[in-house]
């Protein structure tokens, strides 16, 4: 399981890097997303995974009987999605306004708070 | 007394919300903010105080015991950062009083700088990396939004860059929590100190430190991952550049210092080498980027890059005085570097423009700006007596007691360099006549303004020619931080309580 999970997460990486090297913001954001969603799985598979056996404690016992799954990563996964999830959409929403303002979606083409210098001469600000 | 440690976090975001609720005048909301401000400063001050008298303070939050709950942990370092935000938070709340425009106001200017000094005095204060991860998200998004607001074509470019590149940080930084959590199965940095050296998996511990060396690398603007910075620092409005500039990367730095000291094992993983190389490399094309630049703020944010490799420096060095060196380093540059920011608003205020081809005469306009802009440029670029030549001077000694001779060519000539630039902008925007004759002089600085932008600039000069002239205190500081972090023993038994394995 935790192989299968180690390649997802291998996969899951490629193909983040692949769409963030794209030099269209909407692809980088995309990769973005695909990035966090492989570290919250990584986190999962990093916490040991263990199939059915959810962490309950019995009545009466302080303790579990038998081992169960590690409840923690799942906390911080939780905790992960939230706070990535509300920063990808203002980076969603930054981009529109960004790609608005500056008239492309090229990351390479924006350059008006680095002018090169050739345009920056012609250009009086 | 243990209250205080609660206090840097609680009381910014209280005055956060009281912004939100209410106060609708810019002018209103100027003096709450202000006001909260300096409750963080007092608390601040109480804070550090109180480390010095009674040792590392440790809240369990919600009262579960350490390595289970969350620690909050103040020692001589985090709260010394503490109390520097403080500082550079009073200074640019009552900057931005005098600059920041009506829209910015509406938009949540005021209630967003308190956002993101909360999450800063956060991270400084929390003793778990999970933790941390959830601070530096508070104090990122305060910033993007901060970076982003009332802004034209520039600023959101510089916000796109910045927001992308600082995502891909802290998702790096996110992995390397969960393979941390992986192998030693606790996230709390006392007791990772325990158990990491204890696994026996040097190797692996490496691959996870170098995760974290890139996450907050990027955060720090480390060379090769800087990019960022010269790319956005210099659009927002200069109240926001300031606090940027004085706080942000300087977490990234902390963070640094942080990992590793206490957390990783140094004699295992092998990575001094990597992180001298890194730093002297920062050092060197920080300034060479400073030198090429014609625009006031795009050198000094190229000054940041190359000032954060001399920390990283006395960090890679590893000795004490190193380290406290790197430490004093740390704290003099955030109030040197926040004024030059704030400085150079004056300048584009009062002669129109931050292109250095556009301004000038500062000199026989101004010559009171000019004398201030002098105090932390000669201390940025070492000159004693200000407070930049005994940093300098730390770590320079610190690399010829361990005979790294290079680097004290590297740091040397470095120092010159700076010179060099600081020389540039004297010159361009001070000495100079400007191109445009007096017809391009705005009008002098009076009355509330003058007081609103003036008053934070003297406060910071004083503060650098203060440490410059009596660096003991400081210093000893310094050197109580760096003594707490080379040998963790009362810090593991301050949080984890007592000497349990």
């Amino acid at each position: 399981m935790e192989a299968l999970l180690a390649l997802l997460i291998g996969a899951l990486v490629a193909a983040s890097v692949y769409l963030m090297l794209s030099r269209h913001v909407v692809r980088f954001l995309f990769g973005l997303v695909l990035f966090s969603n492989a570290v919250n799985v990584l986190l999962l598979t990093a916490g040991r995974v263990r199939w059915g056996a959810p962490p309950l404690v019995p009545e009466g016992l302080e303790v579990p009987l038998e081992a169960v799954a590690n409840p923690l990563p799942q906390a911080l996964i939780l905790t992960a999605i939230v706070i990535g999830f509300g920063l990808l959409a203002f980076a969603l929403v930054l981009s529109v306004r960004g790609v608005d303002a500056l008239g492309t979606a090229d990351l390479d083409a924006m350059r008006a708070a680095e002018p090169r210098a050739d345009a920056a001469a012609k250009e009086p600000r | 007394m243990k209250t205080w440690l609660i206090a840097p976090i609680a009381i910014p975001l209280a005055t956060a919300t009281l912004l939100v609720l209410g106060f609708s005048t810019p002018r209103r909301q100027h003096a709450v903010a202000f006001a909260g401000t300096l409750a963080l400063a007092v608390a601040a001050i109480a804070l550090l105080l109180g480390v010095e008298r009674e040792g590392i303070l440790v809240v369990q939050a919600g009262g579960w015991a350490a390595p289970f709950g969350i620690t909050l942990v103040a020692d001589h370092l985090g709260a010394a950062m503490v109390m520097v935000t403080a500082v550079i938070g009073l200074a640019t709340v009552v900057f931005a009083a005098g600059e920041v425009d009506e829209p910015r106001m509406r938009f949540g200017f005021a209630p967003l700088v308190q956002v993101l000094l909360a999450g800063v005095c956060g991270a400084f204060l929390t003793g778990d990396v999970f933790n941390l991860y959830v601070w530096f998200e508070v104090m990122l998004i305060a910033s993007f939004a901060l970076l982003a607001i009332g802004g034209g074509r520039e600023q959101l470019d510089g916000a796109l860059k910045y927001v992308a590149l600082n995502l891909i940080s802290t998702l790096l930084f996110l992995s390397g929590a969960g393979l941390l959590y992986g192998m030693a199965g606790s996230l709390n940095m006392a007791d990772l100190h325990q158990r990491l050296p204890a696994l026996g998996q040097p190797g692996l511990i490496a691959a996870v430190a170098v995760l974290f060396l890139l996450a907050f690398g990027i955060k720090a603007a480390l060379f090769p991952v800087f990019s960022w910075l010269p790319a956005s620092y210099h659009t927002p409005p200069v109240a926001v550049s300031a606090l940027f500039a004085g706080l942000l990367t300087k977490v990234g730095v902390y963070a640094l210092i942080r990992f590793f000291t206490i957390i990783f094992p140094r004699e295992q993983i092998g990575l001094d080498g990597v992180l001298v190389v890194v730093a002297a490399l920062t050092m060197v094309t920080g300034v060479l980027g400073a030198a090429a630049q014609s625009e006031f703020r795009r050198i000094l944010g190229f000054h940041i890059v190359s000032q954060v490799g001399y920390m990283v420096m006395g960090l890679a060095l590893g000795s004490p005085l190193a380290l406290a060196g790197a430490i004093f380093y740390t704290l003099h540059h955030i109030i040197v570097k926040a004024n030059l920011f704030l400085l150079s608003g004056i300048s584009k205020r009062l002669s129109g423009s931050f292109e250095l081809a556009r301004s000038g005469g500062l000199y026989t306009r101004a010559p009171f700006v000019a004398v201030l802009f002098l105090i932390p440029a000669f201390s940025l670029a070492g000159f004693p007596p200000l407070s930049g030549f005994w940093a300098k001077l730390l770590l320079v000694q610190a690399a010829l007691e361990l005979a790294q001779w290079w680097v004290v060519a590297a740091l040397v000539v470095v120092g010159l360099l700076t010179v060099y630039s600081m020389t540039k902008i004297w010159a361009e925007a001070f000495w100079k006549a400007h191109p445009d004759g007096d017809a391009a002089w705005r009008e002098p600085l009076a009355g509330r303004e003058r007081v609103l932008l003036l008053g934070p600039v003297i406060a910071l000069a004083l503060i650098t020619v203060w440490i410059g002239l009596w660096p003991a205190p400081l210093f000893e500081l310094a050197r109580a931080a760096a003594a707490e972090l080379l040998d963790p023993t009362a810090y593991v038994a301050a949080v984890l309580g007592g000497g349990t394995p």
